[in-house]
């Protein structure tokens, strides 16, 4: 295989990998799995409601 | 609360604090160098304080200590909060802040001496390289190890990107610093040539890729949400972003390198992929803007919410810059004239520092047990003092790069040159003053927020029921 062809042929693999990842992140089954991790940063908000209260945090 | 991990803020706001304090150390540097564009003797006839060893002095601070105190601040808050665990190892931790800031010192004392490698980005010599490239190990060691430990099932997106800022600059940087050692502060590269020239601009584009933009935008994908108090428009966008931007900023890194002894299809593959880049970088863009949809009245009482916004924008306009000036016709304009430095500095100031700024002020009062900055005006003026410093400096240099490119190519009909170089040194003049007003205005903005995190901690430490939270008075 000459160099030519070999770099056509890594981009196709890369194009696949990324319609792949596409399809993976826009499917249904991961609704409810994204929906969770988009909430990450909220998951510990208890944590500051305790503040401006002098001291007494861990 | 009980049941809530106990984090390890003592590293996080030890690297919050050094970010202002390098912030303002690493533009002071910048706002001498814009000075001395104007008055030239502002170099005071020595070796140590002249324009060439200055210079890169002003982009060290600024990217590593300003910019990289700043991300291991975020990141070890981010990964912590989000993950719900303790960071791993405080010894490790404590051991990455104090590295850093010996690599800081170092090269504050070894550039105006005038030890440099000469790789631009990557001038600390040998044994500061390697210090470096120890305490960036660590830090890799640090993050992963934490998020292997979380109590959480999923990895919050900002962590992917931080992850792969981490990585790739810890690869980055100890190819493109392979040298071999002559004397205690000197070395010679091991490539040569072309070679070298395109290793030093794969870590030179990569080091924008990943430190300037994929750690930032880590910073962005947390703080956003959290100050808009709303989770981020698409995440499953933010999962296209990721993998897009990861897999095409790699092959970038020609167009820093266009009509050079490159091979052309290189050059070639540089320009394409560039306009490519456009993409993600503005899916990015959108998706954090987004997020805000619902809560736009937000951005007329929270400052804080307006430096994150106004870094998106900034970061939209550089992103769509950039690809222009990766077009080889456009390149041959730009290239060397003050439209680079303009380019740069629309990333520098309205992206990596707006959001910086932003983060940092909803972060530090969080790490000192408050939920609000001393004074709310004072980070609205901050707000304005910033943006408008950030447009002089930007319009300033895109009237002197336009001008320096029409004159350098301007040619009379027996074909010599219309302008002498020193003619278009001398148009060049006013746009120089300009920036260094806009420069000055973003410094002062610096000295305000470190005015107001000192009283904010100041206000930590007295009884707090005693006081009124004033921030919260000024709001509106
Ligand atoms: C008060 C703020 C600042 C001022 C006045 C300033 C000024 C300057 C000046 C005068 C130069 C040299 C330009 C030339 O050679 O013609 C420069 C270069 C540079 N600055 Fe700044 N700067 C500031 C902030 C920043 C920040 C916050 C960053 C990064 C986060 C940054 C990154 C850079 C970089 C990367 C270069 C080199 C550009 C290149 O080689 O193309 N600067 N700056
Ligand atoms: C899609 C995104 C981007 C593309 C395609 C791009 C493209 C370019 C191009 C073509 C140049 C000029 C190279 C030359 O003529 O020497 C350049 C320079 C530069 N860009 Fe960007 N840019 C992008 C985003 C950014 C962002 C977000 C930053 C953030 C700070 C940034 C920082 C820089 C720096 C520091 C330089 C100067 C490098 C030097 O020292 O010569 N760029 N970029």
């Amino acid at each position: 295989m000459d160099t030519g062809t070999l770099r056509g042929v890594i981009t196709f693999i890369l194009l696949l990998a990324f319609l792949g990842i596409v399809v993976w992140a826009y499917s249904r089954r991961r609704r409810e799995a994204f929906d969770e991790a988009a909430n990450l940063p909220f998951a510990d908000d208890e944590y500051d409601a305790h503040q401006d209260e002098p001291e007494e945090r861990p | 609360m009980s049941n809530l991990p106990a984090y390890n803020y003592t590293v996080v706001r030890q690297f919050a604090l050094m970010t202002v304090v390098w912030g303002i150390v690493g533009m002071s540097v910048g706002l001498w160098l814009a000075a001395q564009l104007v008055w030239p003797e502002l170099n005071l006839g020595l070796p140590w304080t002249s324009f060439g060893r200055l210079r890169p002095l002003h982009t060290n601070l600024v990217i590593f200590a300003f910019g990289g105190s700043a991300l291991f601040a975020t990141s070890y808050y981010v990964v912590q909060r989000t993950c719900q665990t303790r960071l791993y190892s405080d010894r490790l931790a404590a051991f990455t802040f104090w590295g850093w800031q010996a690599v800081i010192v170092a090269a504050l004392v070894s550039l105006p001496l005038g030890h440099t490698t000469t790789k631009e980005y990557a001038e600390l010599e040998w044994p500061i390289s390697i210090l470096l490239a120890v305490v960036w190990i660590s830090y890799a060691i640090v993050f992963l190890m934490t998020l292997k430990r979380r109590a959480t099932s999923h990895i919050y997106v900002a962590n992917w990107f931080y992850a792969a800022f981490i990585l790739t600059v810890a690869v980055l940087h100890i190819v493109n610093n392979a040298a071999l050692p002559v004397t205690p502060m000197y070395s010679i590269s091991l490539y040569a040539g072309a070679v070298d020239a395109m290793v030093q601009w794969w870590y030179g584009h990569n080091a924008v890729g990943f430190f300037l933009t994929a750690g930032f935008l880590g910073m962005m994908y947390y703080f956003v949400p959290k100050q808009a108090e709303r989770p981020i428009y698409s995440y499953r966008l933010s999962i296209v972003h990721f993998w897009a931007l990861i897999m095409i900023y790699m092959w970038a890194g020609p167009h820093h390198l266009h009509y050079t002894a490159l091979p052309s299809w290189a050059q070639s593959l540089g320009m394409v992929m560039s306009i490519i880049l456009l993409l993600p970088s503005w899916g990015g863009m959108i998706n954090g803007i987004m997020t805000l949809s619902g809560a736009w009245h937000k951005l007329r009482t929270d400052p804080i919410l307006r430096f994150l916004v106004t870094a998106l924008t900034f970061y939209g306009m550089a992103t769509f810059e950039g690809p222009m000036m990766a077009i080889k016709t456009v390149n041959a304009f730009s290239h060397y004239t003050d439209w680079t430095i303009g380019h740069v500095h629309s990333g520098a100031l309205g992206w990596v520092a707006m959001i910086t700024i932003g983060s940092l002020y909803h972060m530090i009062p969080r790490l000192y047990g408050r939920t609000r900055m001393h004074s709310t005006a004072l980070v609205s003026l901050h707000f304005w003092l910033a943006t408008v410093g950030t447009v002089l400096y930007i319009t300033a240099m895109w009237v002197n790069g336009v001008v320096q490119g029409l004159m350098w190519r301007a040619i009379n009909a027996d074909g010599t040159l219309t302008y002498r170089f020193v003619d278009a040194v001398e148009a060049s003049h006013p746009g120089y003053v300009v920036r260094l007003l806009g420069g000055a205005l973003f410094l002062a903005g610096m000295l305000v927020m470190a005015y107001n995190v000192y009283r904010t901690l100041e206000r930590q430490k007295t009884p707090e029921r005693a006081i009124e939270p004033a921030g919260g008075r000024h709001e509106a």
